[in-house]
């Protein structure tokens, strides 16, 4: 009887017949490896806009960071602290603290308009003001050109995203700030966080600009670890005199980056979808072309008594093969065209510029090669039962 | 050598076969209340008119079809009652196929076509060389083992199909129309050479032909016509 040492080597068979074959028929080969390779790049490339994007919000949170926002506010946009709240937040327990007092820096934001360099229209940019603490309540914040600007003074610095996208942000080069302008005395790095796409001043300076009194729109804390947040977050939220809300750094901004990941996440989705769907139908066609052509050849196999489940083994396999080809020159596009592109979107929550870079991870390349492997499983199915189907009489009949 | 044959000697057994296709809502018969009965060590000529049945009737007795009606009995194996799985792997044991238009892989070379049935074995690597070049000895085409098929003759093709029919020294050897396709020479040295594989190696063969030259080689000859076999030419 037919063991299955046996039954692999006729599939090893059948399926090296079917591949040494394809030179004969590569025109439909061709084009199902494209079209194949055309669904993984899009997948691939959609996705990791998304990724990149999170990743760029992912890196800005601190584990032991934490904001405070005014409760009900779901960005800094929307709220509001006097000098006295700032005060209090920045006093707290679990706060960590220097010889110069607790790592909290209170601070305020602003919109300002620079013309893009990609199209030269204008687009928002943050301007953000910041205490002292700044730079240490944040993970890798680096100025990596320049200097940082003189506290008081009508300076700024700028993230390299920023930097990157705006024209006109070059070290000793002015901005535009309401009627003032501002030189820039350095650019800054950020880990590839969000305070890259930002451009930073002293909190009390922009205040002045701005007539904004001694306001504040959020403080940002540095804790002593990151098992302190719930004892700083029930001292603030059990305080009377507040009415905050207090989030860990990297919620923050991973709930800031939700709502755009998902859209491009369900968009990337759906167009590879739809495209994956014409693939199949180019998979279908070749494998069933290839079944046609190979009637014969299949049918004499049966004959000499080649079982039928090998033979919808190896078709199954030749199709895996052909399309996992199409998967990995899918990938590889994709890698070489998007990883580390750069560009920018809007952040929906401040409605302004955010830069960052797509990322093709391994994760969607994985991915990837798995659209790829279905979508030839799929389209070897029916192709592969029709003929293990074939009467064999009937087929031998055939020329 | 195999042959625990229940019946009178006979190593095939064809009872009360009937075979009706149907294409479309149209029935077929092409075949009714056959019966033929081919001893071990016999070489049978199969002959008739073109669409008569010979090679729906090759087919049944070679298991890659089975009878609307009827039994077919082959080395005391009732067909009919293997499962198409077991009737695959049967036919690997215990036919061998020679195809008018000799059916070889166009990818493969001459030894790797003779080579394929021995895939269904057990057999070493080594041991299946061993078969395939006793094979493609007895058929003569040694020198041309390592030849693709589109680079031989006709009539050194239909040889390497005879090879990889013999290779496993099936049962029974089943040609259908095995000079159909070739000039009278190489027609003449294929039917030598399955006279040969009769006379000296005791092969049991059916052979399909409408050449009497052909008929006359074998050491009986039936005729097929209107689904019925006699042993006289029908006028
Ligand atoms: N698979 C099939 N489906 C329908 N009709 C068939 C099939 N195989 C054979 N036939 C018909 O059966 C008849 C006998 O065919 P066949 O056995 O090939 O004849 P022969 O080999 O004697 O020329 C022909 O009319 C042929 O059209
Ligand atoms: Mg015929």
């Amino acid at each position: 009887m037919a063991g299955p040492i046996n039954w692999f080597s006729q599939i090893v068979s059948i399926t090296k017949f079917g591949l040494l074959s394809i030179p004969q028929r590569r025109g439909a080969v061709v084009a199902t490896v494209i079209g194949i390779a055309g669904v993984v790049t899009v997948l691939v490339g959609v996705l990791s806009i998304a990724a990149g994007f999170r990743q760029a919000m992912t890196v800005s949170g601190s584990p032991d960071g934490a904001i405070v926002l005014r409760s009900g506010a779901d960005s800094e946009m929307v709220s509001g602290f006097g000098r006295d709240e700032t005060r209090v937040i920045a006093d707290a327990p679990g706060v960590a603290r220097t010889a110069q007092g607790p790592l909290a820096s209170a601070e305020l934001f602003v919109i300002i308009n620079l013309p893009k360099r990609s199209t030269g229209t204008d687009a928002n940019v943050p301007l953000r003001g910041v205490e002292p603490a700044a730079l240490l309540v944040r993970d890798n914040l680096k100025i990596i050109q320049g200097r940082m600007f003189d506290w008081g003074k009508d300076e700024v610095i700028v993230g390299r995203g920023a930097a990157r996208e705006f024209a006109g942000l070059e070290v000793g080069s002015k901005i535009k700030v309401g009627r003032y302008e501002w030189p820039v005395a350095g650019i800054f790095s950020a880990g590839g966080g969000v305070a890259e796409s930002e451009i930073w001043t002293d909190a009390k300076v922009l205040q002045d600009a701005y007539n904004r009194g001694d306001s504040f729109q959020s403080v940002s804390v540095r804790l002593n670890s990151p098992g302190a947040f719930q004892q700083f977050k029930d001292s603030l939220t059990s305080n009377p005199q507040l009415n905050v809300k207090v989030v860990r750094q990297s919620e923050y901004y991973i709930e800031q980056s939700e709502t755009i990941t998902r859209l491009i996440t369900t968009l990337g989705f759906l167009i590879a979808f739809l495209m994956a769907i014409g693939a199949v139908f180019g998979a279908l066609n070749t494998m069933y072309s290839a079944v046609a052509a190979r009637t014969r050849e299949i049918a004499t196999l049966r004959a000499l008594g080649f079982g039928s489940s090998a033979v919808v083994v190896s078709l199954m396999l030749e199709s895996l093969l052909l399309a996992l080809v199409g998967g990995v020159i899918g990938g590889g596009q994709a890698y070489f065209a998007f990883n580390n592109f750069h560009t920018s979107t809007m952040n929906w929550q401040s409605f302004s510029q955010i830069a960052f870079a797509f990322k093709v991870t391994p994760e969607l390349l994985v991915r990837g090669i798995v659209w790829s492997a279905l979508i030839g499983l799929i389209g070897g199915l029916f192709p592969a039962i029709r003929a293990a189907r074939l009467p064999i009489a009937a087929a031998l009949r055939e020329l | 050598m195999n042959e625990n044959q229940s019946n009178n000697g006979a190593l095939v057994r064809v009872e009360n076969v009937e075979k009706i296709f149907h294409r479309g809502s149209e029935d077929i018969h092409v075949l009714a209340d056959l019966h033929l009965q081919v001893p071990a060590g016999e070489f049978l000529a199969l002959m008739g008119p073109s669409g008569s049945g010979k090679s729906t009737l090759l087919n049944l007795i070679g298991g890659l079809d089975r009878p609307t009606r009827g039994l077919v009995t082959v080395a005391g194996e009732r067909l009919d009652q293997l499962s198409d799985h077991r009737l695959a792997a049967w036919r690997a044991r215990h036919v061998g196929f020679v195809f008018q238009l000799y059916n070889l892989m166009p990818v493969l070379t001459a030894e790797r076509n003779v080579e394929l049935p021995l895939l269904l074995t057990h057999l070493s690597k080594a041991e299946r060389m061993k078969h395939v070049d006793a094979a493609l000895a007895v058929v003569g085409l040694s020198h041309r083992a390592k030849h693709y098929p589109r680079t031989l003759s006709g009539g050194e093709q239909q040889r390497v199909g005879i090879a990889r029919g013999i290779v496993t020294d099936p049962t029974l050897l089943l040609c259908d129309e095995p000079t159909g396709d070739l000039d009278r020479k190489a027609g003449n040295e294929i039917l030598d050479l399955l006279q040969a594989l009769n006379r000296e190696h005791g092969k049991t063969i059916i052979m399909v032909t409408h050449d009497p030259h052909a008929s006359a080689r074998a050491t009986r000859t039936v005729y097929l016509d209107k689904g019925q076999l006699s042993n006289e030419p029908v006028k």
